[in-house]
This record gives C-alpha cells, structure tokens and sequence, in this order.
C-alpha cells in the first residue's frame, strides 16, 4: 500500500488541479486579511478575547465569515481530488495492470484515499496556519492555548469534513464509468445537501408542526429543522465548527425565555466545547466509514477489464 | 515430468443468460508455450481474467501451480506477469518512472530494481525513450513496455492477452521473437492468446482454439493438422478440364472428390496422389499450367470455426 501511497501523493501534488488548492489556500489568506481589516481590527481595539477565533467567524459588511468560504470550497476540494481516482485509472488501462501485481485491491482503494487525506490536511492545515500567521502579523497578538485547542479541534473537524466528501466522490470514481458523470454526481450531492436539504428541512417541520402558536410549537419546528439538517454534512460542520470556535456557544438546543436568567455569560473551556462538538465528529467519521464500506463492497469483488 | 502451471477444470463464467466461457478445462506444463486462439468474443479475455483472480468464475476452478486465484490472489500475482489487452501506463510518467512503480508494487528493492529497468528497456529497445512521459510513446513502444513491466518482476508464468493488436509486421515479428527467446532462455511458461492465428501459431507449442466459450480444438500445431478428416489437397490448372480427366480423377485410389472450377481442379484425397494425377493428365493429352499441393493449414482450420462464430 506504502507504493500506492506515495505514488498518489507525488501525482496530487504534481498535478495541474494542485494549483487551484494552493490558490485556494491563499484565496482564504487574503480573505482573512479582509475580516481582520474590515471587523477584527475594531473587536481589538476594544479589547476583546479569542480574536483568533474571531477571524474565522466574522463576517464583514461585504464578506461572508471564513467559515463559510470553508465549508463552501471544502467539499470541491474533496471533490477535485477523487471523483477520478478509480475510473481515470480504469478507462486509461493502468487498473489491469497495476491489480496484476501482487497488491489487494483494497490496498489500491486504502492507498488513495489516505493519499487525498493527506493532501487534504496539508492544504487545510497549511490554510489554518496561514490565516493565524496573518492575523499575528497583522495586529500583532500571539493566540493563548485556549485558542490552540480550539484551531487543533477545528482542524480535525475541517479536515473531517473534507475527507467525508473525499469519500463520496471516490465512491461515486467506482460506481460510474465516465468521470464525468461521477465529478457531476458528486457535486450533485453536494449541492442538494448543501442548498436543498437545508431549504427543505424548514418545509417539512412546517408541515408536522403546522401554526407555531405555542411555545411547544416552536421547540417542536426547531428541532425538526434542525436535525433533518444534520442530515448534510455541511450544516454538521457549521455547527461544530461554530461551537468550536465561539466559546459562548454553551448548547446546540434551544434556550426557553425563563431559563436565559440562570445563564452565566463567560464563555465556556475549549474541553466543553469538544465535548459538545463529539458526536458531529463521529457523525462525520462514520459517514465516511459508511461511504467507504459501499466502495469496498462494489469494488472488492467486480471484474476489472482492461 | 515437468510443473503443472494452470491447471483449470469445469471454468465458466456466465454474465446473466450468457455463457461466455462454458466448462474449460486447461492444462500448462512448465516452459511450454500455449497459443490461446479464437476470434473475439470467443471468451478468451475472460478465461485471463478468471486466471488471475481479476473476475471470479461462475463455477469450476483454477489453479496457477496450485494456487487458487480467488482464495490466494497475491501468490498467484506474484507470479504472473500480465500483459493486458491495450495495456494502460500513466502517460505523465516517464517509461521508466511507470516500470518503478511496477517494481514498487512488488516490493523490489530499490537498487536491484533499477539496474534490472535499465537491462529490460535496452531489451525492449526502449533505451533512447526511456525518459520520455508514456504519453509520447507510439502503439509499438506501449506494447514494448508493456513486455519489459512484466518481465520486470521475473515471473514464471507470462500471459499475453493479444500482444499483436495493432502492431506493424515488423513488431510482431520482434514481439513474437522475443517471447520465443525469454521462453527458451528462461523457461518461462507462456500464454499467449491472439485472434490472428497465422502471427502466432510458429512460436506456439500447441495451441487451443475458443469458439463460442468452448475448446473446440486442442493440441499441437502439426498433430491438429494430421487429424484433419480430409487430409490432402491438390490443385492443377489445367487448360482443359475434360470430363474424361475428371472421371480419371475421381477414379484413382484414395480420392474423395475432385471438383473443377473452371480450368482448377481441386482434389481432396486421403493419401498424398500428385505422381498419379500427374500421370492421368498426361494420359489425357491435358496442358498442365500448375500443380500446388496444398496443406491443410491450421489457417483452414481457424477459418472453419471462425466463420461460424
């Protein structure tokens, strides 16, 4: 497997589609710059806490937050790097070849898609890392450890995000021929998890809940919404990535008016904030599990033409 | 007696309805060399894939010395070399940087593996272009590197699944004479399949012809012609095929038919009969254009169940 590995790392990294990663890289970069100028500088003037944090979840009059830009670009990047992982290799004849060579075929499929991993968390860590530069540069304040157990949580959470959609379009590289139609299956399935499944989830507690006249009411919608949307994995990444990196989000649910007054507003450890994040992680995790035993299951036993 | 390297008993393979190999039964020994003949779609390309665990059968079994593909696919592997049908190499890779990747999957080291590259492409004479992505490469120089990669990795068993496809007289020729050398040099056991019978049959031991999934023919070149039925043919071309003649010819020992066509006159006998047909045209005060005696050529046989597929 160690062979199919790096051959695929040195093929991710010498590609031409490497390029628009990296452009992301420092696309994200210079939006960081423009939160920092644009909203940051001012929370520091004041002398705010956790602007490390705020850089990736600000937003500015004219730009949407980083987090968004992430969980936006995220899943391309997923994308870009498996849609043709299996069927490239199937029409250009080099599958017969290389499976003729005393490797399983799942040491092909493992070698993959740990290669996109990496190249995954290279380019998101080298984004994270990149954006805490310039904000250091930039205003000049180094972040606490508080903060580093944030980024580290986040970068897990992100790097998460974008494997699960590595795994999509690799499973979507075997079930279609033509890497046309697995590219345009995968995106497929991005758009309606990230824009439809959202829009709909809203829909549908509408029609279980109908009028919201009671409190009840209400809490009912909310949760019906908001756990058809954790069906998308880009809502699941908002949400723990909001978590993470805003320390006063202290719950996922909702707040009944007469409970607000027990609140304490200081923000809450990094620790609580994981633990609240958990099971979006392995939400995550498993959803990839779940992607990658469909891949074996088709490609373990299929025939393989040249 | 020697190794037995595939051994296959019952091989079938169904696809829904279809039957495209339909209870093959195989046997190599060590060394030889094995011309697996038939037109396409006879099943060839998917006995190889049945042989090297890359589809399972449907029912029967396969053995490569011993070894059952799809129980124990990596001994097998390790000892096959494959060469597919149009072999796929990564066109951004150099030959050579695509044959080290072969080497890596077979966890050769390092230094012996490129010194055995180097060898291989000065073989295949591949050495001027060894540097060149894959990309750039002509049908002929993919197909020769195709045979350097599974030599690469020193194997018992070569198989070939239409080496010839697309290649010039000229490369068939070398390819062909080259599988010819490494199986005598180092007795390595080779299958060869290929839908063009006449580039092959010389460099094959024996030979087994698929029709329609099955075997319907099997064995050495010279002893599948002996067991034509109809052993012998003679053409003359004569400038006259009198009936007088005819009736000479049909008259002599040994003779089937005898069937003029026009001024040819073909005779189909069970013995060899040209002194006496020569004698009955002379007899018969007949002007002899040409006499040809011709062989029922394995071709003839190919043809025969070529055309019915």
């Amino acid at each position: 497997m160690g062979a199919i590995f790096w051959k695929e790392m040195a093929d991710h990294f010498g590609r031409r589609r490497f390029i628009f990663l990296l452009a992301l890289v420092l696309l994200a970069i210079v939006w960081a710059l423009s939160v920092i100028f644009g909203s940051v500088q001012d929370a520091a003037s004041s002398r705010e806490e956790f602007l490390f944090l705020k850089v990736f979840s600000s937003s500015t009059d004219v730009l949407p937050s980083l987090l968004f830009f992430i969980s936006f670009f995220g899943p391309l990047a997923g994308i870009i790097l498996g849609f043709d992982s299996i069927n490239s290799e199937r029409t250009q004849g080099t599958l017969a070849r290389v499976l003729s060579n005393p490797v399983h075929r799942d040491s092909v499929y493992n070698g993959k898609f740990l290669a996109g991993l990496a190249t995954l968390s290279v380019i998101q860590i080298s984004t994270i890392l990149g954006i805490v530069g310039a904000t250091m540069a930039s205003l000049g304040i180094v972040p606490d450890g508080e903060e580093i157990i944030r980024l580290v949580g986040f970068a897990i959470v992100a790097i998460a995000y974008l494997g699960l959609w590595l795994a999509v379009s690799m499973a979507a590289s075997i079930f279609f021929r033509s890497t046309v139609v697995s590219a345009m299956v995968a995106i497929g399935l991005w758009l309606l998890s990230t824009f439809f499944l959202i829009l709909v989830a809203g829909a549908i507690a509408d029609f279980f809940v109908g009028e919201i006249d009671t409190q009840e009411a209400a809490i009912e919608h909310f949760n019906i919404e908001t756990w058809i949307s954790r069906v998308s994995p880009s809502f699941l990444f908002s949400e723990a990535a909001d978590t993470l990196l805003n320390p006063t989000v202290r719950s996922l649910g909702v707040f009944l008016q007469e409970q607000v007054p027990g609140l304490l507003s200081s923000p809450i450890s990094a620790v609580q904030s994981l633990r609240l994040v958990w099971p979006h992680i392995v939400a995550m995790i498993s959803a990839v599990v779940v992607f990658l035993a469909v891949s074996y299951t088709k490609f373990i036993r299929e025939e393989i033409r040249s | 007696m020697s190794e037995v390297i595939i051994e296959a008993e019952g091989l079938t393979k169904r696809y829904g309805n279809f039957t495209a190999v339909d209870s093959l039964n195989l046997r190599l020994e060590e060394g030889e060399v094995f011309g697996f003949l038939g037109p396409n779609g006879s099943g060839k390309s998917t006995t190889i894939l049945m042989l090297l665990g890359l589809t399972e059968p449907t029912e029967g079994w396969a053995r490569i010395s011993g070894f059952d593909p799809t129980r124990n696919p990596l001994a097998v592997k390790r000892m096959i070399g494959f060469l597919p049908e149009s072999v796929g190499f990564y066109n951004d890779l150099t030959g050579r940087e695509n044959l080290q990747y072969t080497a890596r999957l077979n966890s050769m080291p390092m230094e012996e593996s490129d010194e055995r590259i180097e060898e291989l492409m000065d073989q295949v004479e591949l050495s001027a272009a060894k540097s060149q992505p894959v990309g750039q490469y002509s049908r002929g120089m993919r197909q020769r590197l195709g045979l350097a990669d599974v030599l690469l990795k020193e194997p018992k068993l070569v198989i070939l699944d239409d080496p010839t496809l697309g290649l010039d007289p000229a490369g068939v020729n070398w390819l062909l004479q080259l599988i010819q050398e490494m199986s005598r040099t180092q007795g390595i056991t080779v299958f060869i399949s290929s839908h063009r019978l006449h580039e092959v049959q010389r460099i094959c031991n024996r030979v087994g012809i698929m029709s329609h999934g099955k075997m319907v023919l099997e064995g050495a070149v010279g002893e599948l012609v002996d067991r034509q039925e109809e052993g012998y043919q003679l053409e003359l071309e004569v400038n006259d095929a009198t009936p007088e003649l005819m009736q000479a010819l049909q008259g002599l020992p040994t003779v089937d038919r005898c069937v003029a066509l026009g001024n040819t006159i073909t005779i189909s006998s069970k013995d060899q009969v040209r002194s006496k047909a020569l004698a009955a045209v002379m007899e018969h005060g007949v002007d002899l254009h040409q006499m040809q005696a011709r062989d029922r050529s394995l071709e003839e046989i190919y043809l025969r169940y070529f055309q019915e597929a």
